[in-house]
């Protein structure tokens, strides 16, 4: 039986170019480099966050503390840096958001691997506990007088357009980065591979001597690094530090990792996957604020969207098992 | 005798209280295929752990390698240093990962940071592929392959590792008969490249057929090796149980009125213009390779899935099932072909396992349940079953494969069917404990309940049936009376 074989990348790919072409004729904002750009620079932290949940989902875990991990490493990094560090810099404040955030998926690591807790229930309770926490030292305060170098916004590519011009910044690097970083150890490496193994059976993989602990470590290690960054970037963008900025934001992006073609199972999902897939969402959104749709009818169109990819993708499971039989007659 | 692979000597190992292996010696020659034969809880899969380097065997033992000194133990690093490999029944593989990234995953483990290329890994594992002679697409994903394809992925695996000593934990269970034979011709080919394989098999005709020899464990203790020149079934199932087992073809009973009669019944894709009558009181064998449609068509029967065509008749009238629980009120039940994922819930205690399927009954009339009627039930059907089950609220997984499938049968038995559809009821069950499923199948026919037995096992299909139907690609080709053919001829007839 040949069929075009796409792959969830390939489909997905395709059902946003399909949107593109659908709203630049539509619109006559959308096909701006203007709005692409725009669209760019906005999806960046949320594409940060997805690159690292997929490599938790890859490994057959899932974490929904990451982002309010982020808001922490926000503070936390702030503080440090306006308070024993003169302000820091750019280097200095990149470098200690990884650190933070990589300790606090370390924690959530930690707590799953020794103690055997299923992986929703230990970040249930890290999210509970870092939000309660981050609300309480905080006491709900914002803090505005961010650090020089990080309240300038870095402009890296500046191409005139229409109106004004259209710039792409800084972070929309850090994710390209970031991106290539996760897609290089998952791809190219054999501890890549071994996350994927371990993700696809994790008792075929332990007899094979793959460290359990070691892929827990790193996949949710990974992920709070990754927080740590798309905080920084957050806070860089918004100009501010508050602490209910981020929470909220882990279901959407856990949507977006799953319509990539990452599943709760484990051992499926890439970079690309999780980066189309955030891509995808905020595409509608565009399209929809572009075409003057109400902005409540978004949550909705979201929910439908996924539902029915999950839906297509498992049709063939309910259809007649004909390839086995086939398979096994001479 | 410089050509032996391994011995072990006086090998031992305790549980708590009770002695699994009891001062066990064995030998393995350069390039033999021996057998590994015993029933459930001989101490088998122990042995096999402490040559794996799993278990640490109890002070007193020696173990030989060619010319290498003895040693007391064997560790995990030493066994894959001595090239020992052991070919688990699960596969131990990664249904995602392509077929060429499973053969390499050894590498994957040993050096985590080096660089891949996928091109070298492909060439690697076409390189194995081709040594082996097997038809696999390195890419392929696992997952995309059925069971007997991704044995050889896993014996490609091994194979790659530089395995010496192979052990193949019942490697036959899940398989066709052809594709038995593929594998048996590999286990030839492997021996012939010296690497000697030891072979754990409930299937008794393919390990005479394919081993040299045969080491017997009982209990834990050893039994002997024997040659399997000259070795018959009979023969070696009196070593394994240490008792006599008689096995006699049944007397095809007169037939009662029709209970269920299937008219034309199709489904697409799965099997067409299937007619059969399945009569009051009476065993009917339905075989055929896997893939012909036999569970497809119990699935139907029992209202898992919809027929497209065709018509069904129980007692002389249109029966429509639209979900198996019709079925179940039906009076049809079935046993399905997975004990361990679908039969039996194996986290949930003995006492809930063999209620389930009668909640509802148990609850009336006021809507509780009551524990005490529940643990009456279960007794009930241990004793009649002769289970054997110390006590009813442990995991079912505590029991062994036969004791599990009593309950199972026990299960279903206490909705009362009067048609019980069972699906290879004898798979992963050691040799005594058919003969005891096998005698409680036949009571109930003789009780009056209809039963469609479903195997690819020509022998047993040919001993307990009283009549037998031939599913060919989705069709029925067959249909024949045991007693008026040998095992032989139905073997052929199956398989043709």
């Amino acid at each position: 039986m040949p069929r075009l074989h796409l792959g969830t990348e390939g489909v997905l790919a395709a059902i946003i170019v399909a949107l593109c072409v659908v709203l630049g004729l539509t619109t006559d904002t959308f096909l701006t480099t203007q709005n692409l750009f725009d669209l760019l620079n906005n999806q960046s932290v949320n594409m940060i966050f997805a690159v690292g949940l997929v490599v938790v989902l890859i490994a057959g875990g899932i974490d929904i503390s990451f982002a309010v991990a982020a808001s922490v490493v926000q503070y936390v990094v702030m503080t440090l840096l306006i308070d024993h560090m003169g302000g820091g810099n750019w280097l200095l404040g990149i470098l200690l958001s990884m650190a933070v955030g990589g300790l606090l998926g370390l924690v959530n690591a930690f707590l799953i691997h020794r103690f055997r807790i299923v992986s929703i229930i230990v970040t249930i309770g890290t999210f509970n506990l870092y939000f309660g926490l981050l609300m309480v030292f905080t006491g709900g305060v914002s803090i505005y007088d961010i650090p020089d170098w990080l309240y300038y916004s870095i402009p890296l590519i500046d191409l005139p357009a229409s109106r004004g011009s259209a710039t792409l910044y800084l972070p929309v690097v850090v994710m390209a980065v970031m991106s290539l970083a996760t897609g290089f150890i998952l791809t190219r490496t054999g501890f890549g591979r071994a996350i994927y193994g371990f993700g696809s059976s994790p008792e075929a993989a332990r007899r094979s001597g793959v460290r359990v602990g070691m892929i827990h470590a790193f996949a949710y290690g990974w992920l709070g690094l990754c927080a740590g960054v798309a905080g920084l970037m957050q806070a860089h963008i918004v100009q501010e530090v508050v602490p209910n900025a981020l929470i909220g934001q882990e279901l959407p992006i856990l949507a977006a990792v799953v319509l990539g073609g990452a599943t709760l199972g484990g051992g499926r999902g890439s970079v690309t996957g999780a980066l189309l897939g955030v891509l995808l969402l905020a595409v509608v959104q565009n399209g929809l604020n572009l075409l003057g749709v109400t902005p409540y009818a978004f949550r909705m169109i979201v929910g439908f969207i996924i539902l029915v990819a999950i839906t297509c993708s498992n049709l063939d499971k309910l259809l007649p098992r004909r390839a086995i039989s086939k398979e096994a007659r001479p | 005798m410089d050509d032996i692979a391994l011995r072990a000597e006086r090998v031992s190992k305790v549980f708590g209280q009770s002695r699994v292996l009891d001062d066990v010696s064995f030998e393995l020659r350069r390039g033999e295929v021996l057998c590994l034969a015993g029933e459930n809880g001989c101490g088998k899969s122990t042995l096999i752990k402490i040559l794996n380097g799993v278990y640490t065997p109890e002070a007193g033992a020696a173990f030989s390698f060619g010319d290498a000194e003895a040693v007391s133990r064997i560790t995990p690093r030493h066994a894959r240093a001595l090239g020992i490999h052991v070919i688990w029944q699960d596969l131990a593989l990664f249904p995602h990962l392509s077929v060429a990234e499973n053969i390499v995953f050894d590498d994957y483990v040993a050096s985590p940071f080096r660089p891949l290329s996928r091109r070298a890994a492909r060439q690697e594992a076409r390189e194995v592929i081709e040594r082996l002679g097997v038809p696999l697409d390195p890419d392929t994903r696992v997952e995309d392959l059925s069971i007997a394809r991704r044995q050889l992925v896993a014996i490609c695996r091994v194979l790659r590792a530089g395995a010496r000593i192979v052990f193949m934990d019942e490697p036959t269970a899940s398989l066709t008969r052809n594709e038995v034979q593929t594998l048996l011709e590999i286990t030839r080919s492997l021996s012939a490249q010296g690497i000697s394989i030891v072979f754990v098999s409930h299937r008794l005709s393919e390990v005479l057929a394919v081993c040299q020899r045969v080491t017997v464990l009982r209990n834990g203790a050893l039994v002997g090796t024997y040659p399997t020149e000259g070795m018959t079934q009979t023969r070696l199932s009196q070593l394994m149980t240490g008792r006599e087992l008689t096995l006699t073809p049944r007397h095809a009973a007169c037939s009662g009125e029709p209970v269920l009669e299937l008219r034309h019944l199709s489904r697409t894709g799965e099997f067409e213009d299937v007619s059969l009558t399945l009569h009051r009181g009476e065993i009917l064998g339905l075989t055929g390779l896997l893939g012909a449609g036999r569970t497809e068509l119990a699935h139907v029967l029992f209202g898992m899935n919809r027929p497209t065509g065709g018509e069904l008749l129980k007692n002389g009238k249109p029966l429509t099932l639209r979900s198996n629980r019709d079925a179940i009120r039906n009076g049809i039940a079935h046993v399905s072909e997975d004990r361990l994922h679908l039969g039996l819930v194996q986290n949930q205690s003995i006492n809930m396992n063999t209620a389930v399927t009668v909640l509802d009954e148990l609850e009336k009339p006021r809507g509780f349940l009551s524990p005490r009627r529940l643990r009456e039930l279960t007794a009930e059907w241990i004793r009649r079953l002769g289970t054997k089950v110390n006590d009813a609220e442990l995991a079912v997984s505590s029991l062994s494969g036969g004791n599990q499938q009593r309950i199972v049968l026990a299960k279903w038995l206490a909705t009362r069917p009067e048609v019980l559809i069972l699906d290879c009821p004898t798979v992963g069950v050691d040799v005594g404990a058919k003969a005891g499923i096998f005698d409680i199948i036949r009571q109930l026919a003789d009780e009056g309940m209809s039963i469609i037995l479903i195997s690819d096992e020509a022998g047993e299909i040919w001993m307990n049936s009283d009549r037998v139907v031939v599913l060919k690609a989705g069709r029925v080709s067959r249909e024949l009376t045991p007693n008026a053919i040998t095992e032989a001829s139905l073997e052929e007839i199956i398989n043709a």
